[in-house]
C-alpha cells in the first residue's frame, strides 16, 4: 500500500470518479434482473395476448395472432384452475397457521427460561430445511403409504384403524403436513434469532412488575417480533401460492391427486401437456399479480396495527 | 471474520439460569417438536438398510441388518451406470456454481446500492424490492420459453442463469453493508488512493464475509432443493439434479415397485452431504440478518 502515487490515483479517480463505479458494480445485477425477471414478465404477458390461429384461408396455416384478453377470459372462466384455487386455499388454511403457530411457540419456548435440551431441539428441528422439498415428500409419501408405513404398522399392532392419508379430506392434511415439516424450523430460528436481540432490560421491567414468563411471551416479546413475524408470514404465504413441489412428488402414489390439483400445477397442465402455451401465461400473470397483491395487503395490514400499538 | 463479529445472544441472554431445574411442560413440547423433525429422517435410515424383499414385509419403525443397505447402495451405483452420481454432480454445480455467482453479484450490487448515492438509486432498489414480491417459481414458464428461444433451454445454463439473480440476497447485502462497513473505513482508503473497485475488493468483501457466508449458504440450499425451475427446464436425464432424478426415480417406481428401495437409499445418500454441510456451517450463519435485526 505504502507505494501508491497518491496524486496519480487522485487523478485517476476524479477522471473516472466514483460516479461510474455504482453502476459498474450494481451492472451484473441490474442485466440478470432485467433478463431473467423483467424479460420473462414481459414476455408472459405479450404471450398472454396472442394465440395460435388457422389464418390465410383455407390453407390451414397457424400463426400467432393478438387476440386481446380472450386468454384471460378463459382463464377467469375455468372450472379446473377455480377448482385448484379451492384446494390451494384449503391447503392453505391449514399450513400457514399451522406453519407459523408452531413456529412462533417453538421460539418462545427456546427463549424461555429453563428450558431443557433447547439447543438440541433447535438443531433437530431445523433440520428439515435442508432436505429439499422433493426428498420430504418422497419420504412422506412412503410414510403415507400402507405398506410401508410404520404408523400403520404401529396402529395395527395395537388394533386401532389405521388412518387413509389419502383420502378425499385428510390430502389435504397429508400435503400441508410436508409443508409444515419443512417449513416450522426455518421460520422458528429466523424469530428466535430476531427475540434475541430484544434487550434483556424489558424482561426484567416486566418480572419486577409481576408478569408471569406466560404474560412475558404474549404481551412483550410477540409485540417486539412484529416485523419478523410480518416478513415470516408473507413469505410462508408466497409458499402457498407456489405449491407444487410437494403434490407433484405425491401423484404417483395416489389417484386422489389430480394433474391439475394446485394452480401451478394447472398452468404446468396448460402450457405443456395441452401446449397452450398462450392460455398458460396468461394464468401464470394472474397467478403473480394475486401474489404480489396478497403480498402488499399483507403488508399493509400488520403496518397499520403496527402503527395502532404504537410501534 | 471476527472484525464484526455483533454480540451474539447467548453470551447474554437474561433468562438461561442454570441452577434451577428445567420447566417439563416446554421441555417436552420442544422434544415432541424435535421427534417430529427426526421422525422421517429416522425412517428413511431404516428403510435404506432393507432389501426390496423386506422393504414390504418386515416392521418399517426397525432397521435390517441382512446387508440390505450395501446391496442398495451398490444397485444404486448400477442404475444406469452410475446415473445417481451423475445427479449428485449436477446438483453439486447448479447449487455451488449459482450461489457463488449470486454471492458476488449481489455483494457488488448490494454494496453499491448501501455506500453510494447515484441517479436512479431508488428505482433499482424499488425493482429489485418489487422482485422479492414477485414468486420466482411463476417466472419459470416465461423463462423457459425464453430460454429456448436463444438455443439455452436444456443447457446447465438454463438451471444456473435464472438463479443467480436473487433480490432477496441484494436486499441482504445491501442490509449487511450498510451495517458493518463504515464509512470512515472507505474514506481512510480513499486517502490511500485506492480506488473504488479496489475498496470494495480489499476493504468491503473481507468486512462482508460472514453476511455472505449466509447469502452463500440460503441460496445454496435455496438451488439445491429447488424443482419446478429444473424440472421445467431439463429434457435429458444426464442433467437432472438430485431432485429431478429421484423424482423421475419414483414416478417410474410406481409401476415397478423394486425402484422404491433405489429412490429410498438414494433419498438418504443425498440429504447426507447437505446436512453434513449444514450442521457444520451452523455457526458461520448470520440469521440476525435474515431477521431484521442486525447490529453492525
Amino acid at each position: 500500500m505504502s507505494d501508491v502515487r497518491p496524486a496519480a490515483r487522485t487523478v485517476r479517480r476524479r477522471r473516472r470518479g466514483p460516479g461510474s463505479a455504482p453502476y459498474l458494480m450494481s451492472a451484473p445485477a441490474i442485466a440478470l434482473f432485467v433478463a431473467f425477471v423483467l424479460l420473462p414478465i414481459g414476455y408472459a404477458v405479450w404471450l398472454s395476448m396472442h394465440a395460435m390461429r388457422v389464418t390465410g384461408g383455407g390453407f390451414g396455416i397457424r400463426s400467432e395472432v393478438f387476440v386481446g384478453f380472450e386468454n384471460y377470459l378463459t382463464s377467469v372462466t375455468d372450472d379446473a384452475l377455480y377448482g385448484a384455487l379451492q384446494r390451494m386455499l384449503a391447503y392453505g388454511l391449514i399450513m400457514v397457521p399451522l406453519t407459523m403457530g408452531l413456529a412462533l411457540l417453538f421460539a418462545l419456548l427456546l427463549d424461555a427460561p429453563r428450558v431443557g435440551g433447547a439447543r438440541a431441539a433447535r438443531i433437530a428441528i431445523f433440520l428439515p430445511y435442508a432436505v429439499p422439498g422433493v426428498i420430504a415428500s418422497l419420504l412422506w409419501g412412503f410414510l403415507y403409504l400402507p405398506a410401508v408405513s410404520p404408523i400403520t404398522a404401529a396402529l395395527e399392532a395395537v388394533g386401532l384403524p389405521a388412518p387413509n392419508f389419502f383420502g378425499e379430506v385428510s390430502i389435504f392434511f397429508s400435503v400441508a403436513n410436508i409443508a409444515i415439516w419443512g417449513g416450522v424450523g426455518f421460520n422458528m430460528v429466523v424469530l428466535f434469532t430476531a427475540l434475541r436481540a430484544i434487550p434483556a432490560e424489558l424482561y426484567d421491567a416486566a418480572r419486577i412488575d409481576g408478569c408471569t414468563e406466560w404474560q412475558i411471551a404474549l404481551r412483550v416479546k410477540v409485540p417486539l417480533l412484529r416485523p419478523a413475524l410480518v416478513m415470516t408470514s408473507v413469505f410462508t404465504l408466497i409458499g402457498m401460492l407456489q405449491v407444487f413441489g410437494e403434490p407433484t412428488t405425491l401423484q404417483p402414489m395416489t389417484n386422489v391427486i389430480t394433474p391439475d390439483w394446485v394452480p401451478l400445477m394447472r398452468i404446468y397442465q396448460q402450457a405443456f401437456l395441452e401446449n397452450d402455451i398462450h392460455l398458460g401465461a396468461a394464468t401464470s400473470v394472474l397467478l403473480a399479480l394475486v401474489t404480489v397483491l396478497m403480498s402488499l395487503a399483507a403488508l399493509a395490514v400488520f403496518r397499520i396495527r403496527a402503527v395502532r400499538s404504537g410501534q | 471474520m471476527t472484525t464484526t463479529a455483533a454480540p451474539r445472544g447467548s453470551k447474554r441472554n437474561p433468562n438461561r439460569n442454570p441452577n434451577r431445574r428445567a420447566k417439563l411442560v416446554p421441555t417436552l413440547v420442544l422434544a415432541l417438536g424435535g421427534v417430529y423433525a427426526l421422525a422421517p429422517v429416522l425412517w428413511v435410515v431404516f428403510a435404506a438398510t432393507k432389501s426390496p424383499a423386506e422393504l414390504f414385509s418386515t416392521f418399517s419403525g426397525w432397521p435390517s441388518f441382512n446387508g440390505g443397505f450395501t446391496g442398495n447402495v451398490a444397485a444404486l451405483n448400477d442404475f444406469g451406470d452410475g446415473r445417481f452420481w451423475l445427479w449428485t454432480m449436477n446438483s453439486l454445480i447448479y447449487a455451488g456454481g449459482g450461489a457463488l455467482l449470486t454471492v458476488a453479484v449481489s455483494a457488488s450490487c448490494g454494496y453499491a446500492l448501501a455506500k453510494y448515492r447515484f441517479r436512479g438509486q431508488k428505482l433499482i432498489f424499488g425493482a429489485l424490492l418489487a422482485g422479492v414480491l414477485i414468486p420466482g417459481i411463476t417466472l419459470a414458464v416465461p423463462q423457459y420459453l425464453l430460454l429456448s428461444e436463444v438455443g439455452l433451454a436444456g443447457s446447465y445454463w438454463s438451471v444456473i442463469l435464472p438463479s443467480v439473480i436473487s433480490p432477496y440476497s441484494i436486499y441482504l447485502c445491501r442490509i449487511y453493508a450498510a451495517a458493518a462497513i463504515p464509512d470512515e473505513m472507505l474514506e481512510a482508503g480513499r486517502v490511500d488512493g485506492a480506488g473504488e473497485f479496489r475498496l470494495l475488493r480489499s476493504v468491503a468483501l473481507p468486512v462482508m464475509l460472514p453476511g455472505l457466508v449466509t447469502v452463500f449458504l440460503l441460496q445454496f440450499i435455496g438451488i439445491w432443493n429447488n424443482f419446478l425451475l429444473p424440472y421445467i427446464m431439463l429434457a435429458n436425464d444426464d442433467r437432472f439434479p438430485l431432485t429431478v432424478g429421484l423424482y423421475s426415480l419414483l414416478n417410474r417406481g410406481a409401476s415397478q415397485p423394486a425402484l422404491y428401495t433405489l429412490v429410498i437409499t438414494g433419498a438418504l445418500l443425498s440429504i447426507i452431504p447437505i446436512v453434513a454441510l449444514f450442521l457444520f456451517l451452523q455457526r458461520f450463519w448470520r440469521l440476525d440478518l435474515v431477521a431484521g435485526g442486525i447490529k453492525g
